[in-house]
């Protein structure tokens, strides 16, 4: 690996999502503005009731914005040929990831931004630190990210790429603790629950927005991370310079 | 006189099953253009593939420079240019080469200055600030040619390069190959056009995964009494 090399990558994927102005405004603005617009539904309800589901979406519209992206731009690396020919040059596996991860990073940074200031505007109460918000926010960008390149390699389309969100992200939303707390599960769900990776970073997020020492974050975010950079090196195992 | 730059023996290659080469063997020799000619399926891409280093191979060995094909000290020496370009739609003509040149190691100031050089080579001068996306078929396989010239490479391997381009282009396209290869380079050309023959120092052809012949284009009309390298191919193929 050579920073000269990740660097490249990283600044390459901006320039490509600075051309594309559509995708650059959906990436910055729509997890914002769903938040705007759950503030909108509960507008007449007790204000717990908004504060009780913000966090837990904090959480995971960057993950899931983050990895339909991931997926479809690495995929489009794969069937364009452009990987191919990235891996017959003197670029390492770990300079492909490492500046996608470094390019997304940067976008989530700006997503983040938007959304918590969202989120305050909308009269969430913080218990935490708020700049912790923005660091868990980006966090769980990255495990977006980490796990869209993971699985571009098991498809074989863009069609089946997008498909991946149902099938892998939806559970984890479902038992990650933003409908039912993960203690109210069920036996054995509870424990799939704890196995996952989003309910961590809905966790992190209800930690910060719960505890005015952000109690826990820390284990929750390491988690988190944790996963990303293990999502990351199976991702680098699928980038094969050989194919058949 | 200089010695083979690619040594490829007993060569085999299974795609799904199916063996596609079989005990293939080949030499390519330095400062020569070289043209992999056969019709199309009869296995050239993945020949050539098989040569950067990017197939997946079932037996044999394939020698580029001294070293098995593929290894990390052939990647700044081997350029490839895939049939389909592969370059970003997405970016410019000149962002994408200078991101292969960064890739490539190079330093900015010094990536700057040879995306240009190699705009240069492949008459794009007019279009490099211009999305990729918005060239002819034609264009994109010169952006695709100008990634792999960017290293200045010993050895150039290239899957049709030619497909898509005007007849002018084309023949300056193929004298920077034989400048290159008069240079001391390593120039490998698939091609299916057969009027392209000519234009070869020497002839592979190949079909149904093997090389049937391997002689200078004067060398394959004699062998045949052909008035051409098109007739001549044809009679190898169908007369045996």
């Amino acid at each position: 690996m050579t920073p000269r090399v990740t660097v490249a990558v990283a600044t390459r994927v901006l320039q490509q999502v600075r051309r594309d102005h559509r995708t650059l405004a959906m990436l910055l603005v729509v997890p914002g503005l769903l938040l705007c617009l759950l503030g909108w539904v509960y507008a007449d309800l007790p204000a717990q009731r908004f504060d009780a589901l913000a966090p837990g979406l904090l959480a995971v519209i960057p993950f899931i914005v983050m990895f339909l992206v991931s997926s479809v731009t690495t995929l489009r690396e794969r069937s364009s040929g452009t990987l191919e020919r990235l891996l017959a040059l003197p670029m390492g596996r770990g300079d492909f990831l490492l500046g996608y991860a470094l390019a997304f990073g940067l976008l989530a940074i700006g997503q983040a931004l938007v959304a918590v200031g969202a989120c305050l505007t909308l009269g969430l109460e913080v218990a935490g630190p708020t700049g912790w918000l923005v660091v868990v926010a980006i966090a769980d960008a990255l495990l977006g990210v980490a796990l869209g390149l993971g699985v571009s390699a098991f498809a074989a389309t863009e069609f089946q790429a997008v498909q991946f969100m149902p099938a892998l992200v939806i559970p984890q939303l479902l038992v990650c603790g933003l409908l039912v707390p993960r203690a109210s599960l069920p036996t054995g769900l509870e424990e799939v629950a704890a196995l996952l990776p989003l309910s961590y970073a809905v966790s992190a997020m209800q930690a910060v927005v719960a505890s005015p020492t952000a109690a826990g974050v820390g284990s929750d975010l390491a988690v988190v991370v944790g996963f990303a950079v293990a999502l990351l090196a199976l991702g680098g195992l699928t980038l094969r310079r050989r194919t058949p | 006189m200089a010695g083979s730059a690619i040594v490829v023996a007993d060569l085999a290659v299974r795609r799904g099953g199916v063996p596609v080469l079989t005990g293939l063997d080949l030499e390519v020799r330095a400062g020569e253009v070289t043209g992999l000619l056969g019709p199309s399926g009869c296995g050239k891409t993945t020949l050539l593939r098989a040569i950067v280093g990017t197939q997946l191979v079932a037996g044999g060995s394939v020698a580029v420079l001294g070293h098995p094909a593929g290894s990390a000290r052939l990647r700044h020496r081997v350029g490839y240019v895939t049939q389909a370009p592969s370059v970003y739609a997405d970016l410019t003509v000149r962002e994408n080469l200078r991101f292969f040149a960064r890739v490539l190691g190079l330093r900015r100031a010094r990536a700057a200055v040879r995306t240009e050089e190699v705009i240069a080579e492949v008459a794009l001068e007019g279009q490099a600030g211009r999305l990729v996306r918005t060239l002819s078929g034609g264009q994109r396989s010169r952006v695709s040619l100008a990634a792999a010239l960017l290293a200045d490479p010993d050895v150039l391997i290239l899957d049709e390069p030619t497909v898509g381009l005007d007849p002018v282009v084309r023949r300056d396209i193929w004298a920077a190959f034989a400048a290159r290869a008069a240079a001391g380079a390593t120039v490998l050309v698939s091609s299916h056009v057969m009027d392209e023959a000519h234009r070869c120092d020497r002839l592979l052809l190949m079909r149904a995964g093997a090389i049937v012949v391997d002689d200078t284009p004067d060398g394959v009309c004699a062998r045949t009494g052909a008035p051409d390298v098109e007739a001549a191919f044809l009679a190898l193929v169908e007369g045996s």
